[in-house]
């Protein structure tokens, strides 16, 4: 039997009563969050914190009732369940493991809540519990108390917790932020393996987009409690849907400029810099990634030099533009032509050239993306 | 160089210390000896200063004295019964005002008055309760009589109605300190453990015996170390309660026998007193390293 799994969240919205005395008026965490999961995916719920992420992973694990909208897992609409009769499986930020209890009698624990019929033999939990600790491969650990275990092994025995118990649905609230850089990465590549293993719709949630566009299946990108954009990492990353998105991915962050629109080309500090197509003349917030630049001789957009960083594979560039929002421009160069960088020096002029795809125009009052060229 | 000035920041440290040594040493450790050595001088008489003989006569005399096995029985009572049954009900109680949202703070406030309330204040509050005078029996022995039951006389009557009263007091007068203990305590734990034993779908009961007993079990047994250590010290509150001349009253505890033997009608005998001051010790200490070692069993972690 093959159940579709897919999580369907319609019009979700959370929102809380302030606590300002002065201010009555709620706060909204979650707002009209419209979603669908499709099944057996990774999906990473992303933004700055503060806006309504955990709030939405809370909602999804029945923690927190919605205000309006419905949850639906596959057929069932579980908006009105308690969480224990969702079939979730939640990993928390601090993880959340019992230290009174070994890493087996942590994993036995959700075991031996159940009742009725689905009560299990002593030793059926016990295979079950070896089960999941195998596959987060802690097998060995079992008999430690958590606080003999690094945070990476914590980690693990939550996971492990979590999916005891099969659940139809894994949540994970920030999984890496408790961990070291270089246990984050190995961790993250775990949670890859653990979820293609088990085919268990995930969701978690991140601040940090690196994470969230390195394993996820779909993204999506929140703020103050709505929804940005949702899509594919590499979509999200090369067509942001609009300045907020454009801004929070990416490292380095997107250079930024304030640009005008005149007669089809893309001016930046009086320059014609590129040439857009039909589109009316306006103001526009002109974002270029560090990657969107190539040096060139006679290239249109000019920067005052201030540094050059060579980083082995690639060099960065980074000068100085009247029209630029951010301090500096930073340009990241390839290095399969041979650059000599002691042709430049600080305080000399630099040129590029624009690479068309990768410079996006915002509306300077809604932030809208505005599409030119091809598409 | 280096050495000659951690030598000098050593003797600075001592210097620091000094004035509490000077105290502990005069307050505590010097008449802690002295009555060690009290208690193996025979016939000691404190105007003269002079003694018999040194030997365990006192030990023997005070073991024998049927007063002081009437003081071990009561105290020994005292710790047996309030000890567990004042934790077991501040338990309780914390569990129930951590429950509720609504006016936790006043509930808090109201559990603490007894705490902050004067001894005679309490024992006058006890006297209204629980005495026989020409006038009334008492409110408590009101109520039996409206449920038909016959007067007891709580406070010169039976011992067991003597016993009942000091141990009601004993725990009443407890409780405010162990609540505010544990309320904290109950407080204090990670609220991240309920919500992943809610998402497990584990019941009300497993959550507190499985998860809030073991979270706040250090400070459970922080109240049964000391609770056992306070009734072992009692003697105030059966003064407030029965007056001075406890032996009579067949009310005596063990600190009370050791103050009566030093200045009670009876008393004049410093080396009965030290026997019976130390033996009291010894029984302490040995209650506590019991308590310590099912600790390290049951609280773990």
């Amino acid at each position: 039997m093959v159940v579709i799994m897919e999580v369907v969240l319609q019009h979700l919205t959370k929102s809380f009563p302030s606590r300002d005395r002065k201010d009555h008026g709620d706060v909204i965490a979650v707002n009209d969050f419209n979603l669908t999961i499709p099944d057996g995916k990774l999906i990473g719920l992303l933004g700055p914190s503060g806006c309504g992420k955990s709030t939405t992973l809370n909602l999804i694990s029945g923690l927190l009732k919605p205000t309006s909208g419905r949850i639906l897992f596959g057929e069932d609409d579980v908006t009105n369940l308690p969480p224990e009769n969702r079939g979730i499986g939640l990993v928390f930020q601090n993880y959340a493991l019992y230290p009174h209890l070994t890493v087996k009698q942590n994993i036995l624990f959700p075991l031996e809540n159940l009742k009725g019929k689905d009560k299990l033999t002593k030793s059926q939990m016990l295979d079950k519990a070896v089960l999941s600790a195998k596959l987060v491969q802690i097998e060995e650990l079992m008999e430690r108390r958590p606080r003999e275990l690094s945070g990476g092994q914590q980690q693990r025995v939550a996971i492990a917790r979590a999916l005891v118990k099969t659940p139809r649905v894994l949540l994970l609230d920030e999984p890496l932020s408790n961990l070291d850089a270089r246990l984050r990465l190995q961790t993250r590549e775990e949670i890859r393996r653990i979820q293609r293993e088990t085919g268990v719709t995930t969701v978690f949630v991140t601040h940090d987009q690196e994470e969230a566009m390195s394993i996820s299946d779909l993204i999506v990108v929140m703020k103050e409690g709505v929804v940005q954009q949702i899509g594919k990492p590499q979509e999200v990353y090369d067509s942001p849907a609009n300045l907020f998105v454009a801004k929070f991915l990416g490292t380095p962050p997107i250079n930024l400029f304030e640009g005008q629109v005149k007669g089809g080309r893309l001016l930046i500090g009086g320059e014609a810099v590129l040439d857009l197509g039909k589109i009316p003349d306006q103001k526009v917030y002109a974002g270029v990634r560090p990657e969107g630049f190539a040096l060139h001789e006679e290239g249109g957009f000019s920067c005052t030099l201030d540094r050059v960083e060579v980083m082995g594979r690639d060099i960065s560039v980074v000068s100085a533009n009247q029209a630029s929002l951010n301090p500096l421009v930073r340009a990241i160069i390839g290095t399969e032509n041979k650059i000599d960088t002691g042709r430049y020096r600080e305080g000399s002029r630099v040129r590029f050239h624009l690479i068309p795809h990768k410079v996006y125009l915002f509306n300077w009052e809604t932030e809208e993306r505005i599409y030119f060229g091809e598409r | 160089m280096e050495k000659k000035k951690l030598n000098a920041s050593g003797l600075k440290g001592w210097l620091y210390l000094l004035p509490t040594l000077l105290f502990l040493g005069v307050f505590m450790v010097y008449p802690l000896i002295d009555v060690f050595i009290y208690s193996f001088e025979e016939g000691y008489n404190s105007a003269s200063q002079t003694y018999l003989g040194v030997g365990g006569y006192n030990y023997s005399y005070v073991l024998h004295d049927p007063y002081f096995l009437q003081a071990v029985k009561n105290t020994f009572l005292l710790v047996v019964i309030t000890v567990p049954l004042s934790t077991g009900i501040a338990l309780l109680i914390s569990v129930g005002l951590h429950g509720i949202r609504p006016l936790r703070e006043l509930f808090q406030t109201i559990y603490f008055l007894p705490y902050v309330t004067n001894t005679l204040a309490v024992g006058l509050v006890f006297m209204i309760l629980f005495k026989k005078t020409a006038y009334s029996d008492g409110l408590i022995n009101l109520l039996i009589n409206w449920f038909g039951g016959n007067s007891v006389d709580f406070i010169d009557g039976p011992y067991w109605a003597k016993m009942f009263v000091l141990c009601f007091y004993t725990i009443w007068v407890v409780m405010p300190f162990k609540i505010l203990i544990l309320t904290s305590a109950l407080s204090s734990v990670n609220q991240e453990y309920y919500q992943a034993a809610r998402v497990d779908g584990t019941s009300k009961f497993r959550i507190f015996m499985r998860i809030t007993l073991p979270m706040i079990s250090p400070m459970i047994f922080y109240l049964v170390v000391t609770g056992f250590i306070g009734a072992f010290k009692a003697y105030s509150d059966v003064v407030a309660l029965f007056g001075t001349d406890l032996n009579a009253a067949q009310m005596n505890t063990i600190v009370g026998y050791v103050y009566d033997m030093l200045y009670g009608d009876s008393g004049g005998y410093p080396s009965y007193a030290s026997a019976a001051a130390i033996i009291l010790f010894a029984i302490v200490l040995t209650v506590t390293c019991i308590n310590l070692l099912v600790s390290k069993k049951k609280v773990s972690y």
